[in-house]
C-alpha cells in the first residue's frame, strides 16, 4: 500500500446511568429489578390516562453529585422536556427527558491509559425517565424469528442520568478506560448499583473518522448494544476499523445507528423508519422548573464521598507508587478505612498498603467474607507494622501473627505471644547461640575466613535460625556472625 | 314543564331540617334523566348502584350527626374526562371505550370524602376538544332551552344536566373554555378557577398547561360550594398551588362600590350578536349604577390570542393522547407489527377533531416549524400574560360577553373547523394566563336562549371575582328555568 | 401566507394511519386554521418566556418513599392482550 493518510478516530460516549433510588422518578413505585412483571406500576409509570409525574428529590441530588464529581456547571434553573416518540416500552409515548437547560454542563473526567493521563470533556448529564423492558419471544417460545413482544413496566419510569462526553476520545482503549472510570466514580458517589450486567450502566458510542491533524469531522455513527467494556472497546475497534477501510477506499459512510452483535463481532445497520428522529421537544408543562441554589449544590458538594481520583492522588502524597495507589484506592471501602486508621496511629503507609492489599485482601477471597465481617482494625494493623518495624517479630511470623488476628485470637503483641512467635533479639542470649553454631561449623568458619564467601554466612545464619526455631532476629544474628567471624 | 330541582343550598336546607333525604333527592334527579335523557343526552353513563350506595350512606352519616358539609348528600354530575375507579370513564371517545380506571381522580376522591352522590359521568366533546358537545363518539347533547341546538362545549353534559335539573351541581374541565362557554349557552353559572388550584391529577389530559377542573352549578353561591370542596393542593400534581386559598365567600354580600371594572374593547363588535352585545352593555351600565368605577380597557394581545391557543393547546395535546395506542388498555385495532398496530388503532379509535388537532400540534412542534409557530405562540401567552398584568394595576376585574352568541342551531358549525373555534374567543385570554374567570346568566335574548356575562379577574383573584359575580347574579335576577317537554315516565 | 404542510409526514410522526383521502382533506383544513395561527407572527417585540406556570411555581419534589403499586390483575384487566403477567404486542419493526 503506497496510501500514507493517517486516519484518526473520533469517539464521544453516552453513558446512561440508572439511579439506586428506592422509588421512581416520577412516581412512588418501587425500584426493584427481580420482581415479577408488571408488579411495581402505577397510573404514572404505566401511562394511564390522568395520572400526572412529580420529580424524585433524591434523584436530583443524585444527578447533583454527578455533576459535581464531573467537574460541571450546575444550571441555576433547569427544566424538563418530552421527547416524542413512539415505542411499545415506552408508555406515554414520550419520555420526560431534557433538552436544551440540563441539571449540568461542561466538566471533565480524567482518564490513565498506558500510564498516561487524558482529561476527557463531559458535554452534559442530564435527568430523565428509563422505558419499560421488551422481551420478543416466538410463539413456541424460540427467541429468533419473535412474532410477539412482551411487556414489563417494572423499569418504566426509574430515574435515569444520561451523561454525554466530548468527542475528545481517541481510542477503544480510552473509551474503555472512560467507561471504567465513571463507573467507579458512580459506584463511589453510591448513586447507582453500577452493574452492567444488570444494565444499570449503558453506553452508546458515537464513532467517526478523520485524517490526523485535521479537525474536519467525518460522518457519525451511533453504535449500540455494548453491554460490558470489553464489548464497547471491541465494538469501537471494529467500528474505526470498518469506517477506515471505507473511507481509505473512497467511500461515503451513512450517518446511521448500528448495532452491535457480541457474537459474531461486528457492527450492523440498524433499519429506522424515516423521520423518527424529530423528537419535538417542549417543556414538559405537567412540571416547573428547577432552581438549584447555591445552598442545595452545597450541600450536596459537602455530602460527597472522597472521588478516586482524589483519593489516589492523596495515597500517592502519603508514599505509595502510583500503582499501589490505584489497587489500594479500588479496595472496598472498609479495607481503606482500615489503612487511614492505621497510618493515622503512626503505621508506615508503603507497609500498611502492603499488608491491606496483600495478606488481608487475600484472606478475604479465600474467605469469601466481606470486609465489614474482618475482625482486624486499624489500630491493630498499626500495631502489627510496629512489630515488624520494632524487630520484635521477623515478617515470615508477621503474617502467621496476622491469621491468629484475623482468627479472633486478640491484638497482634497477644497473639505474638500466645503463639511464640516473638523474635530473640536479646544480644546475649543470641551471641550463646552464635557461639555455639560457630563451634559446631568448624569446616564453614574455616572456608569463610579463606575464601570471604558470602554465602557460608548465609548458611550460618540459617542454622541459628533452625535452632531458634526461625524466631531470631535475622540483621543482630547477621551482625553478631561478622563480629564473630571478624568480617 | 320545568323540573323542581333543589339548589345545594336550598337542598342543604331540606336535607338537615329533615324534609328531604340524599336518597330522594337522588330519586328525584333520576326521574329529571329518566324523563328528559331521551332528548338531551347528557350522561354517557348513568352509576345508579354507585349513587344509591352513596346516598345511603349520607343519610346514615347524617342522621347520626356526622356531618360532612355542604356537599353531603348532594347529586353531582361528573364529566367523563375525570377518572372514576371501576366506573366506565371514555373522555367521549371510541379509543377508551369500556375503559374502567384502577384509580379515582383526586376530585373525585375530594368528593366522596365531602360525601357527595356521583350520579354518573356526563357527556363533552372528544377528549374536551369542541364548543358544543357535538364531537362525541356516543353522540351530541343538546340545549335543555331548545333541544335543537347545542348546549355548548366541551362540557355541554354537566351543563345540560344541571340546567334540566339532571343533577344539582357538576363539574367541567376548562381548557380554552369549555366550562364557561357551556355554561352561558345553558343558562347556568361557570367557573374556570386559577391554574393549579384544582387538581388534574385524574383529568385526562387536553393540554396540560391550560386545563383546569372546576364547577358548573344553578347560582353563584352553588360554585362557590362546589369549588370548596374540591380545590386546595395536592401533591400528586406538581403544577398544585401549595399557598393560601383565598375566602370566596369574603366579600359576596358586599357589592361592588368602589371596585373598577375594566370592559375589554378587543371583545366586542364583528361577530357578536347585537342581543348579546346589549345585555352585557346593560349589565356593565347596573354595575356602575350601584358604584363601581367603569373603565374601557384596550388589551391588544387578545387579538391574537386564539392563535396561540389553536397552537399551544394542540401541541400539548399530540403529546398527551399519544398514549392511547392499543397496548395498556383502550381500544386496539390488530397490525402485523407493533407500530401498524399503534397507529391503525389511533388511525380508527380518535374521531376527525381529535385526528386534525393532534396533526395541527404535531406539525406546530416538528422540525423547521417550532420557531415560527409553537415557539411564537409562547411569546403570545408571554405577552397576554404582560397586557393584564399592565391593566390590572388600574382595574380589579375585567368584563366581557361569554360568548359571542347564544347557543347556536346543532350542527351548523360542525363543518367549519375554524367557525367553531371562535366560538371561544372571549374565555381562551384566561387560560392562556391561569387567571380565573366565571360565567354567570343575566337574561334571555329575543328567542329565549340565555345570555352569559363573563367576569375576569387577576390569579388567586376569586374573592373578588366572586363578589362582583354575586352582584351581577343579584342585578340579573336570573330565575327562568327550561321549559321542557318532558317525555312520559 | 399559505402555510406548506407535508400532512403524510406530520401522520406518520402521530403514528395515525390515515387513507390518501383523510390525508387530503386534513391537509385543506389545517392549511386553513394555521393561516388564522400564523397571526401569531404579527406579535410586536419578544417577549421572553419563563415558565408557563401562572402561580410562578418552582422546585416541586416528592420525597423518595415507595408507596404501594397496583394490584397487577386489575392493571391487565383493561389491556387488550396479555399473557403471563406481561402485555403482549406484535414484534416491532426494528426487532
Amino acid at each position: 500500500m503506497t496510501n500514507t493518510i493517517a486516519w484518526e478516530p473520533v469517539i464521544g460516549i453516552e453513558v446512561h446511568v440508572e439511579l439506586s433510588t428506592r422509588s421512581k422518578m416520577f412516581c412512588g413505585c418501587a425500584v426493584d429489578f427481580g420482581a415479577p412483571p408488571n408488579t411495581n406500576v402505577c397510573p404514572v409509570c404505566l401511562g394511564l390516562p390522568g395520572a400526572l409525574p412529580v420529580p424524585n428529590r433524591k434523584a436530583i441530588e443524585h444527578i447533583l453529585a454527578i455533576g459535581l464529581a464531573l467537574n460541571c456547571e450546575v444550571s441555576p434553573r433547569s427544566v424538563f422536556h418530552r421527547k416524542n416518540y413512539f415505542y411499545a416500552d415506552l408508555p406515554k409515548n414520550y419520555q420526560i427527558s431534557q433538552f436544551d437547560v440540563p441539571v449540568c454542563t461542561g466538566g471533565f473526567l480524567d482518564i490513565t491509559v498506558d500510564g498516561e493521563t487524558r482529561r476527557i470533556g463531559i458535554e452534559r448529564a442530564h435527568m430523565e425517565e428509563d422505558t419499560g423492558k421488551s422481551t420478543h419471544v416466538g410463539q413456541g417460545g424460540r427467541i429468533h424469528a419473535a412474532s410477539a413482544t412482551l411487556l414489563d413496566f417494572n423499569r418504566s419510569g426509574v430515574p435515569l442520568v444520561e451523561i454525554v462526553s466530548k468527542p475528545e476520545i481517541r481510542s477503544a482503549a480510552e473509551a474503555r478506560a472512560y467507561a471504567q472510570e465513571l463507573r467507579s466514580l458512580v459506584a463511589e458517589l453510591g448513586v447507582s448499583d453500577a452493574r452492567l450486567e444488570e444494565g444499570s450502566l449503558r453506553f452508546d458510542a458515537n464513532v467517526s473518522v478523520r485524517m490526523a491533524g485535521t479537525d474536519v469531522l467525518g460522518t457519525k455513527v451511533e453504535i449500540k448494544n455494548m453491554n460490558s467494556f470489553r464489548s464497547l472497546e471491541r465494538a469501537i475497534e471494529h467500528e474505526v476499523e470498518r469506517q477506515i477501510t471505507l473511507v481509505a477506499e473512497g467511500e461515503e459512510l451513512t450517518q446511521e445507528t448500528r448495532h452491535w452483535d457480541e457474537e459474531k463481532g461486528v457492527t450492523h445497520s440498524m433499519r429506522t423508519k424515516e423521520g423518527s428522529s424529530d423528537y419535538r421537544y417542549f417543556t414538559e408543562p405537567d412540571l416547573v422548573p428547577m432552581v438549584i441554589g447555591d445552598s442545595w449544590v452545597a450541600a450536596v458538594r459537602d455530602a460527597l464521598p472522597e472521588l478516586p481520583a482524589r483519593r489516589r492522588a492523596r495515597y500517592q502524597g502519603l508514599g505509595l507508587d502510583g500503582r499501589s495507589a490505584a489497587v489500594l484506592s479500588d479496595a472496598p471501602t472498609r479495607l481503606r478505612e482500615i489503612f487511614d486508621e492505621a497510618v493515622a496511629v503512626g503505621a508506615g503507609a508503603v507497609a500498611a498498603a502492603n499488608w491491606v492489599t496483600g495478606e488481608i485482601t487475600g484472606h478475604i477471597r479465600r474467605t469469601g467474607i466481606d470486609a465489614h465481617e474482618l475482625t482486624l482494625d486499624g489500630a491493630q494493623l498499626a500495631e502489627l507494622v510496629g512489630l515488624v518495624d520494632e524487630g520484635l517479630v521477623s515478617p515470615t511470623a508477621a503474617k502467621e501473627v496476622l491469621e491468629g488476628v484475623l482468627a479472633g485470637e486478640g491484638s497482634p503483641r497477644q497473639v505474638a505471644m500466645t503463639r511464640d512467635l516473638a523474635q530473640m533479639s536479646d544480644p546475649g542470649e543470641l551471641a550463646a547461640v552464635v557461639a555455639s553454631v560457630l563451634a559446631s561449623h568448624p569446616d564453614a568458619v574455616e572456608s569463610f575466613r579463606s575464601s570471604g564467601e558470602e554465602k557460608v554466612v548465609g548458611f550460618l545464619v540459617g542454622q541459628v535460625m533452625r535452632v531458634t526455631q526461625g524466631k531470631a532476629d535475622p540483621r543482630m544474628v547477621n551482625r553478631l556472625l561478622r563480629e564473630s567471624l571478624g568480617g | 314543564m320545568t323540573p323542581s330541582t333543589p339548589t345545594i343550598v336550598e337542598a342543604g336546607a331540606l336535607l338537615r331540617s329533615g324534609e328531604v333525604t340524599a336518597i330522594s333527592l337522588l330519586e328525584g334527579v333520576l326521574e329529571v334523566a329518566h324523563r328528559t335523557e331521551a332528548m338531551l343526552h347528557a350522561y354517557l353513563t348513568i352509576d345508579r348502584e354507585g349513587a344509591v350506595e352513596a346516598a345511603v350512606a349520607a343519610d346514615t352519616e347524617l342522621a347520626a350527626g356526622h356531618d360532612r358539609g355542604p356537599l353531603h348528600g348532594i347529586p353531582v354530575a361528573l364529566k367523563d374526562n375525570m377518572c372514576t375507579r371501576g366506573l366506565e370513564t371514555t373522555a367521549s371517545s371510541q379509543i377508551l371505550s369500556g375503559y374502567l380506571p384502577p384509580y379515582d381522580a383526586t376530585v373525585v376522591r375530594r368528593l366522596r370524602e365531602a360525601g357527595a352522590v356521583i350520579v354518573g359521568k356526563t357527556n363533552l366533546d372528544e377528549f374536551a376538544m369542541g364548543s358544543s358537545t357535538e364531537n362525541s363518539a356516543y353522540g351530541a347533547t343538546y340545549n335543555p332551552w331548545d333541544i335543537g341546538r347545542v348546549p355548548g362545549g366541551s362540557s355541554g353534559g354537566s351543563a345540560a344536566a344541571v340546567a334540566a335539573g339532571s343533577a344539582i351541581t357538576g363539574l367541567g374541565s376548562d381548557t380554552g373554555g369549555s366550562i364557561r362557554q357551556p355554561a352561558a349557552l345553558s343558562g347556568i353559572v361557570g367557573l374556570k378557577p386559577t391554574y393549579g388550584t384544582v387538581s388534574r391529577y385524574g383529568l385526562i389530559a387536553f393540554a396540560s398547561s391550560l386545563d383546569q377542573i372546576g364547577p358548573l352549578s344553578r347560582t353563584v353561591d352553588d360554585a362557590a360550594l362546589t369549588l370548596e370542596a374540591i380545590w386546595g393542593h395536592d401533591p400528586l400534581d406538581a403544577t398544585s398551588y401549595p399557598g393560601e386559598y383565598p375566602d370566596l365567600r369574603a366579600d359576596m354580600t358586599t357589592g361592588v362600590s368602589g371596585l373598577k371594572v375594566g370592559v375589554v374593547s378587543e371583545l366586542a363588535g364583528e361577530g357578536y350578536e347585537p342581543d348579546v352585545e346589549a345585555a352585557v352593555a346593560a349589565m356593565v351600565e347596573r354595575l356602575a349604577g350601584e358604584g363601581a368605577a367603569v373603565v374601557e380597557v384596550s388589551l391588544p394581545s387578545f387579538e391574537i390570542a386564539l392563535s396561540a391557543y389553536y397552537l399551544i393547546a394542540p401541541a400539548e395535546a399530540s403529546a398527551n393522547l399519544a398514549r392511547f395506542d392499543g397496548i395498556r388498555y383502550g381500544l386496539r385495532v390488530p397490525g402485523d407489527t407493533t407500530e401498524s398496530l399503534m397507529a391503525r388503532t389511533r388511525a380508527e379509535g380518535f374521531g376527525p377533531e381529535v385526528t386534525r388537532r393532534i396533526l395541527l400540534g404535531t406539525y406546530g412542534l416538528s422540525a423547521g416549524y417550532y420557531e415560527a409557530f409553537y415557539g411564537q405562540a409562547q411569546r403570545v401567552r408571554a405577552a397576554i400574560r404582560q397586557d393584564l398584568a399592565r391593566v390590572y394595576h388600574d382595574v380589579d376585574v375585567l368584563v366581557s360577553p361569554t360568548s359571542p352568541t347564544v347557543a347556536f342551531e346543532a350542527g351548523a358549525r360542525v363543518a367549519d373547523p375554524l367557525a367553531m373555534y371562535l366560538s371561544d374567543i372571549c374565555t381562551i385570554p384566561s387560560n392562556l394566563a391561569g387567571d380565573p374567570a366565571i360565567s354567570v346568566p343575566i337574561g334571555l335574548d329575543g328567542r329565549g336562549l340565555p345570555i352569559g356575562f363573563q367576569v375576569m379577574a387577576p390569579a388567586l383573584g376569586e374573592r373578588t371575582l366572586f363578589r362582583v359575580a354575586a352582584e351581577v347574579e343579584r342585578l340579573a335576577g336570573f330565575t327562568a328555568r327550561p321549559e321542557i317537554e318532558l317525555v312520559a315516565s | 401566507m399559505p402555510v406548506e404542510i407535508d400532512i403524510a409526514h406530520v401522520a406518520r410522526l402521530a403514528r395515525l394511519d390515515l387513507t390518501q383521502d383523510e390525508l387530503a382533506a386534513y391537509q385543506g383544513q389545517l392549511g386553513v386554521i394555521l393561516e388564522h395561527a400564523a397571526r401569531v407572527q404579527t406579535l410586536e417585540g419578544k417577549p421572553e418566556v419563563e415558565s408557563t406556570h401562572t402561580l410562578g411555581l418552582e422546585n416541586v419534589y416528592r420525597d423518595d418513599e415507595v408507596t404501594p403499586s397496583l394490584d397487577r390483575e386489575e392493571v391487565l384487566a383493561a389491556a387488550p392482550e396479555t399473557r403471563d403477567g406481561y402485555f403482549v404486542v406484535p414484534p416491532a419493526l426494528e426487532s
